[in-house]
């Protein structure tokens, strides 16, 4: 008998299918995951500004433990929990916003620098223009600050791809569930493991291809 | 004597506190010496180090940290490397924040202004006294913050460690969970002993940070 | 509280200020200021840095608060004394009386991903609720009055610093201003456009009713532009009157001394 090799390709090329099924709910779990964060770090962003102590305190507060603590605790807490105050979600939905509020604590800080980068003058201008705040916000401000953070937001969302793994914990079918459940059948765990691995390796180098794009596109638009 | 809940919870969670702090502190150490040798590495003459520290850095920032953990304790066996939860921890830990790391040492270290080089060159210090001497010193005040932020992940990224079985904090949480089934209150716990943690270290950072600065 | 009169407007000051005070942290960079500033009046505001000449612009255009004393503007309270300060009129009225003044800055503040149309039609549509038609037909008007009519499609990076502050005195005249604050418009540029700003701020004094304030260095100017020139030193008016009186014949040794120092 041929003694098997330490890398089986055969192996490999045979449950390369079913990893890349399993990529597509990865995908599934980031965009709807960055749109959530994209969204919902803006709203963070725009309530710390508030001059209202008892606004702007409590969501600093809140912001600043999401963004130090686990996304595997924030998962399961949300896994364990939801269900308990009668809210039935699957197990993708509950990752997507396990990411998505994890994320948007990153967001919220990318926002608040780059509003921040809008010089004062432009704040000073629409006021002496007596452009109402919202008006100031939208017409102003957040066109100024938000190309600027574009690719910084393109680095973040690469990041998330990276951290989809974690929903294996809570039992979403993704590419390292996917790769245990193969390699717990076969008793392969090196194929299944290095081939996802790959796989994140390509899509990274390739996603941060596209970031530097827009980094040189949006960096200097002024 | 028992404690009123939900600090009744606390004992067992301590146990995997301790392991958290060890993992951390243990990557901590593998991560900066990896950091450093890479992002001295990067700007080295010799082209296959050079090669070689690019290939580390590329590969563990751009492929998950769970994964890595997963390869390191699940495929390693096949090349005959057996390492315990906490070992694979350890250096996957380490590895990964590494990686991140050296991109901070790099840029620190491409930030000290040349002039300090060329004012040491002229005094006759070797290249190599000049790297440690003078440039390192000078870069090391500069990497603290990003190196602070980076802290701050490994000590996230140890809970991971508890998908392969480690008893860290997290571990304990789950296995608490399941046993008494008193779900907020533990995972509040837990969320509030990784913040004090977090908020530990970062003080710490900035207590180095100004301790180091050096008035210009 | 002075009582509202019954006089027609041209005789009351259009701006009364009265012991007007305003600390940055220790610093007071006005001591108990009085001024008066009459309709149609162009005022030329002199006087060394750190005088509180830029902080009057700014606290009349609302972007500062003061610490004590009052400010009236159109013949209503702006900011009233009270036993430990100022306060201020409430939030309605500011607004209120804010679209009265306009305010053209030292570097231009233009909205850089605004093209030049634009910039000067955002605010009469949608604070003065112009339509879109009648501000752009406007906003011509003022271009071609600044000289630059062929630039409407342009963006301000594409101007240069003299283009873009005449652009930005039509984006403030747009909105019709009874006040206008000039806070050293001609500081940031170089000296070759400085000329075709001034020969803008003349043709604006000469044609148009607005009361102007001009903070500037530029002496000649203020002397051939101005109704009145008031020197600032200190935080307090310390010398005020027409142009002739104020650079040949100083009342004030101070005043001698700031002019031969600048002249």
């Amino acid at each position: 008998m041929t003694p098997k090799p330490i890398f089986d390709w055969q192996f490999a090329w045979h449950i390369l299918p079913q990893l890349l099924s399993a990529l597509t709910v990865t995908v599934e779990a980031v965009v709807f995951g960055m749109a959530m964060a994209l969204v919902l770090g803006l709203a963070w962003a725009l309530l710390r500004r508030s001059p209202r102590k008892l606004i702007s305190r409590p969501i600093s507060l809140v912001v600043e433990v999401i963004r130090s603590t686990p996304l595997l605790i924030q998962l399961y807490f949300l896994y364990f929990v939801l269900p308990e105050a009668g809210i039935t979600l699957s197990p993708l939905a509950t990752g997507i916003i396990g990411l998505g509020i994890h994320y948007s604590s990153y967001t919220a800080e990318v926002y608040r620098a780059g509003i921040e980068a809008v010089p004062r003058g432009q704040w000073e201008a629409a006021w002496a223009l007596s452009l109402s705040p919202a008006r100031t916000w939208r017409a102003v401000i957040l066109p100024q600050a938000i190309p600027r953070v574009v690719p910084v937001l393109g680095n973040y969302f690469i990041a998330m791809f990276k951290d989809t793994p974690l929903l294996a914990a809570i039992t979403v079918a993704e590419l390292l569930k996917t790769a245990k459940i193969i390699g717990a059948a076969e008793f392969r765990y090196l194929e299944p493991l290095t081939l996802i691995g790959a796989l994140f390796l390509v899509i990274s180098l390739l996603a941060s291809q596209v970031v530097g794009f827009l980094e040189r596109r949006y960096g200097t638009s002024f | 004597m028992s404690l009123p809940a939900p600090l009744d919870l606390l004992p067992p969670l301590l146990d995997g506190l301790r392991v958290t702090i060890r993992l951390t502190l243990g990557g901590a150490v593998v991560g900066i010496a990896c950091a450093v040798l890479a992002g001295v590495g990067k700007r080295s003459p010799l082209v296959p180090w050079r090669w070689l520290c690019a290939i580390y850095v590329e590969v563990f920032r751009g492929t998950s940290a769970l994964v890595q953990l997963f390869w390191f304790y699940f495929a390693l066996p096949r090349f005959g490397i057996e390492l315990s939860a906490l070992t694979a921890g350890i250096l996957v830990l380490g590895l990964n924040g590494g990686a991140y790391g050296a991109e901070v040492v790099r840029a620190a270290i491409a930030g000290v202004p040349a002039g300090q080089r060329e004012a040491a060159m002229a005094l006759g210090f070797s290249p190599r006294q000049i790297r440690w001497r003078i440039v390192f010193p000078q870069a090391a005040v500069a990497m603290l913050p990003p190196a602070g932020n980076l802290l701050i992940e490994l000590l996230k990224n140890s809970a991971l460690a508890s998908m392969i079985t480690l008893s860290e904090l997290t571990f304990q949480g789950q296995i608490l969970r399941a046993n008494t089934l008193r779900t907020v209150e533990i995972f509040s716990l837990i969320l509030i002993l990784y913040f004090v943690l977090a908020q530990i270290m970062s003080y710490g950072v900035r207590r180095l940070e100004r301790a180091l600065a050096v008035p210009r | 509280m002075e009582p509202h009169s019954s006089l027609p407007s041209a005789t009351r000051p259009t701006v009364t200020m009265r012991g007007v005070v305003k600390r940055y942290g220790k610093l007071e960079v006005l001591s108990g200021l009085d001024l008066d500033i009459a309709c149609g009046e162009k005022l030329a505001l002199i006087g060394p840095s750190g005088s509180g000449k830029s902080t009057l612009l700014r606290i009349l255009m609302g972007l500062e608060d003061i610490d004590a004393g009052t400010i009236e503007a159109f013949g209503k309270p702006m900011w009233t004394a009270t036993p430990n300060g100022a306060a201020a009129a409430p939030k309605p009225e500011l607004a209120r009386l804010r679209r009265r003044f306009g305010m053209v800055f030292q570097h231009f503040n233009l909205f850089p991903h605004m093209t030049v149309m634009r910039n000067l039609t955002e605010a009469p549509i949608h604070v003065l609720g112009m339509p879109e038609g009648e501000a752009t037909q406007r906003a011509r008007e003022l271009l071609s009055g600044v000289g630059l009519a062929d630039k409407a499609d342009a963006r301000p990076a594409q101007l240069s610093g003299g283009q873009k502050q005449r652009v930005a005195i039509a984006r403030a005249v747009a909105m019709a201003p009874e006040v206008m604050l000039f806070d050293e418009v001609t500081s940031a540029l170089d000296p070759e456009v400085v000329g075709e700003v001034l020969d803008v701020l003349r043709e604006l004094a000469r044609t148009s009713g607005m009361t102007m304030l001009l903070v500037t260095h530029e002496m000649g100017f203020a002397r051939e532009f101005s109704d009145r020139v008031v020197f600032m030193d200190g935080g307090k008016v310390i010398e005020s009157g027409p142009p002739e009186q104020v650079f040949e014949a100083p009342a004030e040794d101070r005043t001698r001394e700031f002019l031969s120092r600048v002249l």
